[in-house]
């Protein structure tokens, strides 16, 4: 177990390192970093000189030796927009991201299990029918236009819940603030994770679904029907605990993805976490954030791959045998 | 019995009043938010706006762009190169200090050590401060601009920004992209204080109880800045009521919102240019003037502004908007395809050619879509138009590098001024001095060059209006570019919010003049 974990350790690193490269070196496609700072009718010849006391002049290599030698103390410059750390500006809208995240988790959570196992069981009902119908809309429409739509109805014609931004925060611990606390704050989370957890939640209703279906016809859930065993014990005992053992690999891994999409969902609803401020990095060519941006959610992705491994190495012996040969 | 319910129902009462008088908030949603809080760090609109808020300048634009005395309360010109100016008396800044002329004179300093504005203070000598409520502006050579100018200046609290903040960095360093003192305080004479600040999410304003300006009616108590950069989600957040006063407005919307009983809209045509220029040293076509009035005549911009703009713009013929000294109310878009096909056959391209474009896809409204149907519009005389659009941040390099035959720039003059856009975009490009320096169509008439230079030093109204619309029709006559239109503004605010009498073409609302019921 401990070799399986070094290893994995050693291609963390490395998977980090490439990242970091290819983050560092995209940063000459990006645009101009001056002009977004200085007005339009600054002479070319007082950009070159701020470019030149910026270092942005000076040869890739040393750039990127001047980048890493301070990567590797954990500071990966400073924003030119906001002028302090980047790692900093990330983590301090990290917590918002987190929160958005969670809240679409907790909604596809509660509704695919119930609805996902219902169709399994009644794959005839007219609301089994609807829902797979429902679920190829959702899958279909992407975020922004389903971000959008939300919008319209709930705050502007019905008007019911606010349209952008995150509410009142309280300040709880080290600088964190949270919206989850407070009444307000809740009301501007509900329609941002609805529209995040719309691509998911579809995916999910029809990936229990049909693992639902396949374990019921097995050979185990056949003896048990022979055997006499209560109705619900069968379905949701018995059934649904290996259904949800594959749902949970593939849900670690979706939560990696989940934070992709918070860049349009965040943009639309105006929140401010790390996508949004992904996407306005990005406009204002603040390439110390974008690479620090990018660095932070290469890190996440690698994290949690890992961890999804180590789990499943845990749970399941075969796989740890086989990455341990290859 | 009763008594306690009398008391109940007066309290209440009470609470009701007193909340009815207390603070009147404005919510306020631009697309952006300041980069700083130091007013020299950056010269754009919403440094600009916020300037307005926090700071007062000597003089300021009023709607029928003339100047309105602010911290300066009257003027005259001594001589060629002097203007006197009496500064207000009793005003305070934030930090409780006394405005005087020496704030002038170290922010006019400051100001002509700022990359940004040092370009524009380039024609003045120095301030001279006369005694503690009256200065003088001298200029190099005679110079017709000062008052614009005087614009500019927005005095900043000179003791507050001096000595050492407690990382031991002077108070007053001014320096893009770092943690200076003055980027994060700040102390004017402005209408509003700052009172919070999370960069990219919100700016809390609170009315300073010391602002000079008693006469004026703004009632407003704090103000909450959010940027909100999605078109859609800006428009929603008015509609819904979470602001109370959105702009930009897209041109998608104006019919909604024009139609919405709930809210007010505000629209004013504007003062920046959009036009296309054809580079003449990558293209030897582009030389023959024929070939460039071919372009423009087939170019129908008044489609554009009426299909693609929503008739969000006015159709341009020139540079300089009605208002300016050099507009020439005679020059009218000219879109003729006949005529435009018969130049090409005139010039021997009849058969046309092949030329590449570039434009941004984020920078102006519609940009993108205005391109292609400018591509659309070229091959009706058979040009082939091969056309790129990127984000801006990828543009602008590619324009300084002069990337394709075609380019498209807007410009707003700094100045509020005609002979700002000859200076950038069309007159003959030279590193040394940095005319034409957006240039990208190489177009040089000495003409034209000795024209806008002398209108530098004429400082006769008259005869500078005279000369700086000699230049229009010059650059009109020779199709020098292709003018597409000028860009509206627009506005809109919740029903009570009294927007329409602080709104300016320059785009700096005047908050502190603002009523709401």
């Amino acid at each position: 177990m401990l070799a399986f974990f070094v290893h994995r350790l050693g291609q963390a690193l490395v998977v980090m390192f490439v990242i970091s490269l290819l983050s560092f070196s995209i940063q000459d496609n990006l645009g101009d970093p001056l002009r977004e700072l200085v007005g339009q009718s600054v002479s070319e010849a007082e950009r070159q000189q701020l470019r030149e006391a910026m270092g942005l002049n000076d040869p890739f290599v040393n750039q990127y030796g001047r980048f890493l030698k301070k990567a590797l103390q954990g500071d990966l410059g400073d924003s030119y927009f906001f002028k302090r750390p980047a790692l900093g500006v990330i983590l301090e809208k990290l917590p918002a991201t987190l929160e958005l995240v969670l809240g679409a988790t907790l909604i596809i959570l509660l509704l695919s299990v119930p609805v996902g196992v219902y169709c399994a069981i009644n794959p005839r009902s007219w609301f089994s029918k609807l829902m797979m119908g429902v679920s190829i809309v959702g899958i279909s429409i992407p975020v922004f236009l389903t971000a959008i739509m939300l919008i319209y109805l709930f705050s502007i014609h019905l008007g019911w819940l606010p349209s952008f931004g995150r509410g009142e925060t309280l300040l709880i611990w080290g600088g964190y603030e949270t919206g989850l606390l407070t009444a307000d704050g809740l009301r501007h989370l509900l329609l941002p994770s609805i529209a995040l957890s719309s691509i998911m939640l579809p995916l999910f209703i029809r990936l229990i679904r049909s693992e639902m279906m396949e374990v019921l016809e097995q050979e185990y859930i056949r003896f048990a029907w022979a055997r006499g065993l209560k109705r619900q014990r069968i379905w949701f005992l018995h059934a649904l605990k290996n259904t949800l053992l594959p749902v949970i690999t593939v849900g670690g891994v979706q939560i990696g993805t989940m934070i992709a999409y918070t860049i349009l969902t965040e943009r639309v609803f105006q929140w401010p976490g790390m996508g949004f401020l992904f996407l306005e990095a990005v406009n204002r060519v603040d390439t110390p954030l974008i690479i620090a941006y990018l660095i932070v959610v290469g890190l996440i992705f690698v994290v949690t791959n890992t961890l999804v491994d180590l789990i499943y190495g845990l749970v399941n012996p075969t796989v740890r045998l086989t990455r341990g040969n290859a | 019995m009763k008594k306690p319910l009398v008391l109940a129902v007066g309290l209440l009462l009470g609470l009701c009043l007193s909340l009815g008088v207390a603070a009147k908030t404005l919510r306020l949603a631009y697309d952006s938010d300041p980069i700083s809080l130091d007013p020299h760090e950056q010269l754009s609109g919403t440094m600009l706006q916020l300037s307005h808020m926090v700071f007062d300048p000597l003089v300021r634009w009023n709607k029928e762009t003339q100047f309105d005395p602010r911290l300066a309360t009257s003027w005259e010109r001594l001589d060629q190169f002097t203007v006197r100016f009496n500064l207000r008396k009793g005003v305070k800044f934030h930090s409780g200090n006394d405005f005087t002329a020496h704030d002038v004179a170290w922010t006019f300093n400051r100001l002509k050590s700022s990359p940004d504005f040092k370009g524009l203070f380039q024609p003045f000598k120095e301030l001279k401060v006369i005694d503690d409520h009256t200065i003088e502006l001298v200029t190099n050579e005679p110079y017709p601009l000062v008052l614009h100018m005087a614009t500019y200046i927005f005095p900043m609290d000179s003791a507050f920004y001096t000595g050492t903040d407690e990382k031991g960095s002077a108070k007053d360093m001014l320096k893009k992209h770092a943690d200076t003192f003055a980027s994060v305080n700040a102390s004017g004479t402005g209408p509003y204080v700052v009172t919070k600040r999370q960069q990219g999410v919100r700016v809390d304003f609170k009315r300073f109880a010391d602002y000079w300006d008693k006469e004026s009616p703004g009632n407003v108590d704090e103000i909450v800045w959010t940027p909100i950069k999605e078109e859609p989600t800006r428009v929603a957040a008015l509609l819904s009521g979470d602001v109370d006063f959105i702009a930009p407005v897209p041109p998608t919307d104006l019919e909604r919102i024009r139609n919405n009983v709930k809210v007010d809209l505000v629209t004013m045509s504007g003062t920046r240019i959009i036009t296309l220029q054809l580079n003449q040293e990558r293209r030897t076509e582009f030389k023959d003037p024929r070939v460039r009035q071919a372009i423009v005549y087939a170019i129908n911009n008044e489609g554009i502004v009426k299909k693609i703009m929503k008739g969000f713009g006015t159709a341009a013929a020139q540079q300089s908007p009605k208002g300016y000294a050099g507009h020439v109310p005679t020059l009218t878009p000219r879109f003729d395809l006949a005529k435009a096909q018969q130049l090409m056959q005139e010039a021997g391209y009849e058969k046309g050619f092949s030329v590449t474009m570039m434009a941004p896809n984020n920078r102006y409204v519609n940009d993108d879509e205005i391109s292609q149907a400018v591509t659309a519009m070229l091959s009706r005389i058979n040009i082939k138009v091969d056309l790129k659009t990127m984000p801006k941040a990828q543009y602008w390099p590619k324009f300084d590098e002069r990337a394709a035959d075609i380019m498209m720039i807007g410009w707003h003059a700094d100045t509020e001024d005609s002979a700002n856009f000859s200076e950038f975009l069309v007159m003959c490009p030279d590193k040394e001095t940095g005319y034409g320096q957006y240039n990208s169509g190489n177009y040089c008439n000495k003409e034209v060059d000795q024209l806008v230079l002398a209108t530098q030093g004429e400082t006769d109204p008259g005869k500078r209006a005279e000369m700086l619309r000699k230049v229009e029709q010059i650059l009109h006559d020779d199709a020098a570019f292709v003018p597409l239109h000028w860009q509206d503004l627009a506005w809109a605010a919740r029903k009570g919010v009294h927007i329409e009498p602080i709104l300016n073409v320059m785009n700096f609302p005047y908050l502190g003049d603002l009523v709401i019921d």
